[in-house]
């Protein structure tokens, strides 16, 4: 896959990556209707063990068959640990999947045994070299240490993403509203999936009935600085993209902070003021990320 | 394939269906019930047919309950007990006999 196309299919917008259960096939052609930014059909644990082998098939017409309308398709299979995971890739790369989602994921060498797995894949089914992406589901203390090394491990990797089930658990605590028991590990897969440079995803909110409980999750997330959350639900996709879309003023600012970077750049000037703010090229990225935010909001159609 | 034992695969929630596999001494004999038989009983038998054909399941007794299931849906089930029913669990020939 030629490098241009594949940076921006790492870099796409993923502000929701909603969960469906391959073993519900009535629920995975609907899903992509509902427009999270992306779906991941789960072969791992919505899937009871005997009826592992029936959710591929599944999985795999629905690729073949639906779309999805540009909705992201990731598969999250099951783990290292079970006999099942070198069947989901080689299924999820045969139906055509844009990535794979590595659950219980711990050391580099998880996500290169899955890249290896994927190249053979891709080579068997005749898919384009490189096309399947690939993201990290940290799930463990061991996890969280290690993330800087998972993070960097594959050129592959657009992304890794708590799972707070199984860490509280390992934590010995359980959830809570101010999130102080994921602080640590949020804010450490934070810090090595930005040095790494790649996109960072908030654990999924269980309690459907307390939306005020996961809208200032939602918020802390943004806070925090994470690209989006992975859902279980339809319904928590509208906030989600509603916390995560920028203001009016920000996009405004942002589109001025866009054109004065190019405009002076072309002059050869580096730093200059907007509205009293000094400004120089750090801030581009950030200004173009609030606009393709916004646009993937429906709240800008600027040409930047 | 050959049709070893009794198999089952899907479920009757909506949008799904249930297909049940026995072996047959000769021919493949395909019983389907459903809520939209008379619209689309005839365009679920032939991708039921179908299915077994690229399989390569010359003899068996079918049974579908369907509920409404896409024709996807249909090939994944009829797969997935034929499977079954073959005791085959290593990998599958995705794209080659199994396919849209």
């Amino acid at each position: 896959m030629k490098n241009d196309r594949r940076a921006e299919a790492k870099n796409r917008l993923r502000r929701t990556m909603m969960f469906v259960s391959a073993q519900q096939p009535g629920l995975m052609k609907d899903a992509w209707i509902y427009r999270p930014d992306s779906i991941i059909f789960d072969l791992e644990d919505a899937v009871a063990e005997n009826q592992k082998d029936s959710a591929r098939f599944s999985l795999y017409h629905i690729l073949q068959a639906v779309d999805c309308g540009g909705v992201e398709r990731i598969v999250r299979i099951n783990g290292l640990d079970t006999p099942h995971w070198r069947e989901d890739v080689r299924v999820s790369v045969a139906g055509g999947a844009d990535g794979i989602r590595i659950a219980k994921c711990e050391k580099a060498s998880d996500v290169q045994e899955v890249e290896a797995a994927v190249e053979a894949a891709e080579k068997e089914f005749s898919t384009e070299p490189g096309r399947t992406l690939l993201m990290a589901a940290i799930e463990s203390p061991r996890g969280v240490l290690n993330a800087s090394a998972i993070c960097e491990a594959s050129e592959r990797l657009f992304g890794a993403a708590i799972s707070g089930g199984d860490f509280r658990k390992c934590m010995q605590t359980r959830y809570y509203p101010d999130g102080v028991e994921m602080a640590a590990a949020r804010g450490n897969l934070l810090l090595a999936a930005r040095a790494a440079g790649v996109q960072c995803f908030d654990t999924v909110f269980t309690d459907l009935g307390d939306m005020e409980g996961f809208r200032a999750e939602v918020l802390m997330n943004k806070k925090m600085g994470f690209d989006g959350k992975s859902i279980i639900n339809p319904r928590q996709i509208q906030p989600v993209h509603e916390i995560f879309t920028p203001a009016p003023e920000e996009i405004r600012q942002a589109e001025k902070i866009v054109r004065a970077i190019r405009e002076n750049a072309d002059k050869g000037i580096g730093v200059f003021t907007v509205d009293g703010k000094m400004l120089d090229i750090a801030f581009l990225p950030g200004a173009v990320r609030t606009l393709a935010l916004a646009r993937a909001s429906g709240l800008y159609e600027g040409e930047l | 394939m050959n049709i070893a034992s009794v198999a089952a695969a899907g479920s009757l929630e909506s949008g799904d269906l249930q297909v049940t596999i026995e072996p047959a001494d000769k021919d493949v004999h395909v019983e389907i019930s459903s809520g939209v038989l008379r619209q689309y009983g005839r365009q679920i038998k032939k991708v039921v047919l179908e299915t077994l054909e690229r399989l390569d399941v010359r003899a068996a007794k079918v049974t579908v309950v369907d509920r409404g299931a896409l024709d996807c849906t249909i090939r994944a089930r009829v797969e997935s007990a034929v499977f079954r029913s073959a005791g085959h669990t290593g990998a599958v020939p995705w794209g080659g006999a199994v396919k849209e």
